[in-house]
């Protein structure tokens, strides 16, 4: 079983989110990077799947090189070995296409990604990852159970769950009941130092699109208190303030 | 269950269930002077990994441990694995590998939730396995440090006695050849011996025949060796105290430490222990302040922040004042360490600054909150009784300053 999960450095949850450039770049300054949750969780389940039934994990990230601490604890937590493709993931078209043209040549049996980065939310990388590598991509799992050369998986639905079996190779993101997140313990950190991080250039992309600004959403106004006799006061605020109803 | 006052619990029985607290631990620590930038990545993971354990596993527990007065047995395995057990000794015997810097933030870390559980990881990693390791002779290495490494094996350390504290040099433990020419005699009491009720084994400091110290490694289950627990204690709530008492105890001479002799053994060991207090006390003190400036923020009267008062922000202000400096020292005395230049006198001034502070900002921080302060409902309480203890333990602060005192003016004070 040879399993590649797909790594991002996002800022912490807790961030107060700034930008710079006129709001068109995101100000790293004081911001705290971890592994993206969801990624997270990939990481954690594929260590299961290996642990049980033998095989590697390997993880990819794209970004530069103040991502390798959150490379370091991926391999602290368990990864075998890590792959840091050295570009800006400036999209998801661009990081799913450099991860694509990395993993063409290896023969992963599985990929696995979060289902979306707690960054820029696009959830893409997935079903791009599919496309370009010509491959099942399935979405958003919240159970993976390895057979030899299938897998079956459980993924939410609306109001309920739908459960799927797919052949190998395929790609897959994880969603939060896939696994419980470890903490990377003292041998995991010493064992890291020595692991294999492999650093590649980024190859040629045809991605086209750019950002232009960044907005925050308008602060939150103050609350309204409506006493219970002043109903018609309340749907009034909500009609012609609120613009809700 | 496994209650440690109990006689011959084992590490294998199941753990007492505590109450887990739903409220989350919100702990941040401050970084006034941006230190972290003088911490490799790898430092920093260290910190992150055991900070998310003792977010998990700890802090839900640790009041209700605190008020039961029970040394939460199952936490052992999780300290081992996060590192908290000799994690500065070889990674050849099993240990961390690691520098002091590490093993600073590790008893940091532990100390930031509680001082009892970090006594427990400082009595194992610089009190038994760091001995061990110095003096023992290589068979010991191997037999013991792997396990006491993984927590297969406790440790404790026995100094003190009910009539030598301060003064170490006047102990009565003793020995005596056995005449069988294997063993040797040992009698005598120690006391106030953190991690006693439930060791494995003892590292028990006692005077040959010819009144000479030794270090002695005394095994759970030789005849004539008890360890009473002590009780109702206001203080360390979360570890175990208690005596080491000895009745002619017959130990194998290859126990003895072979390699040192005086009070240079025991003083070596407190060196190690004294320099982890030092990041660790630093650590309840970060915790009373990240607690009180929260709180400070919320907490409102008079229409608004109690944060914008004159007199909080004075309290506040000093407090990350005194805690900046110390994180200063501490760093500074971590490099002399890795560097193998860090003198006695230098680790008793960070040990006493940093204890001190931290009593400070505790009952500082106590103020800010109110009646709140004096509950469970917020560390701050816990961490001030604990810092009692711990300001006297491993040197007292009066000590600590004669050790200063003797070695900037050349006179001894002690006597």
């Amino acid at each position: 079983m040879k399993i590649l999960v797909c790594i991002s450095n996002v800022p912490d949850t807790t961030t107060k989110i700034t930008f710079t450039d006129n709001n068109t770049k995101f100000n790293k300054t004081g911001v705290q990077f971890i592994i993206n949750p969801y990624d997270e969780l990939a990481l954690t389940r594929a260590l299961e799947i290996t642990e049980k039934l033998g095989g590697t994990v390997t993880t990819v990230t794209v970004g530069l090189i103040d991502a390798e601490p959150s490379i370091r604890k991926a391999l602290a937590i368990g990864a075998n070995d890590s792959v840091r493709i050295n570009a800006d993931p400036i999209d998801a078209f661009f990081v799913a296409e450099q991860i694509a043209e990395f993993a063409k040549s290896e023969n992963f049996d599985l990929i696995l990604t979060g289902r979306e980065g707690i960054d820029y939310n696009s959830g893409q990388v997935c079903g791009l990852l599919g496309e370009f590598l010509n491959i099942t991509s399935v979405n958003i799992i919240s159970k993976i159970e390895m057979e030899e050369g299938i897998a079956t998986m459980e993924r939410d639905i609306d109001g309920g769950k739908e459960k799927l079996s797919c052949k190998f190779p395929f790609v897959a993101s994880a969603q939060k009941e896939l696994a419980e997140p470890r903490i990377p313990n003292m041998r995991g950190i010493m064992a890291a130092r020595t692991k294999p991080l492999k650093v590649i250039e980024a190859s040629n992309s045809l991605n086209t699109s750019e950002t232009i600004g960044f907005e925050l959403p308008a602060a939150k106004g103050g609350v309204k208190l409506i006493s219970v006799e002043e109903t018609a006061k309340l749907i009034d605020l909500l009609h012609n303030e609120a613009k809700i109803i | 269950m496994a209650f440690c006052h109990l006689q011959n619990t084992t590490m294998t029985e199941a753990s007492i269930d505590f109450f887990r607290s739903n409220k989350p631990d919100l702990y941040n620590h401050p970084d006034f002077y941006l230190m972290d930038e003088l911490l490799t990545d790898e430092h920093k993971l260290i910190r992150q990994s055991v900070r998310d354990w003792v977010k998990k596993e700890l802090s839900p527990i640790i009041e209700d441990v605190a008020q039961k007065a029970i040394f939460p047995m199952h936490i052992i395995k999780g300290l081992a694995d996060i590192g908290a057990f000799g994690p500065q000794l070889p990674a050849e015997y099993g240990c961390g590998g690691l520098d002091y810097i590490s093993y600073g933030i590790i008893m940091q870390e532990l100390e930031r939730c509680d001082s009892g559980v970090r006594s427990t990881a400082s009595v194992q990693g610089s009190l038994v396995m760091y001995p061990i390791y110095k003096f023992a002779s290589e068979a010991q290495k191997r037999k013991y440090l792997p396990k006491l490494a993984k927590g297969e094996l406790m440790g404790c350390f026995g100094l003190t006695e009910p009539n030598h504290g301060s003064n170490p040099a006047g102990m009565t433990t003793n020995f005596r050849d056995a005449g069988d020419g294997k063993n040797v005699i040992l009698n005598g009491a120690k006391m106030w011996i953190s991690n006693s009720p439930f060791a494995d084994i003892a590292v028990v400091w006692a005077k040959n025949e010819a009144g000479k110290i030794k270090g002695i490694v005394v095994e759970r289950g030789m005849e004539g060796f008890t360890t009473p627990e002590t009780h109702n204690k206001w203080s360390l709530r979360t570890s175990a105290t208690g005596e080491l008492v000895f009745n002619d105890v017959k130990v194998p001479i290859e126990n003895i430490f072979p390699d040192v002799e005086g009070l240079k053994g025991p003083l070596t060991c407190l060196n190690s222990a004294r320099y982890g207090i030092s990041w660790g006390a630093l650590g309840a003190a970060m915790d009373c302040y990240d607690t009180a400036l929260r709180y400070a923020k919320e907490r409102q009267q008079f229409g608004r922040p109690i944060a914008g008062f004159q007199l909080q922000q004075k309290k506040l202000a000093e407090m990350i004042t005194e805690i900046t400096k110390a994180q200063l020292l501490v760093w500074r005395l971590g490099i002399l360490m890795n560097e193998g230049r860090a003198t006695p006198a230098q680790i008793s001034m960070a040990k006493r600054n940093n204890v001190a502070l931290a009593l400070d900002v505790a009952r500082e921080a106590r103020q800010i909150l109110g009646g709140m302060g004096i509950t469970g409902e917020y560390p701050i309480m816990r961490h001030m009784m604990n810092l009692e203890s711990v300001v006297t333990y491993e040197g007292t602060h009066d000590i600590h300053l004669l050790i200063l005192g003797m070695e900037i003016t050349g006179e001894n004070a002690f006597m």
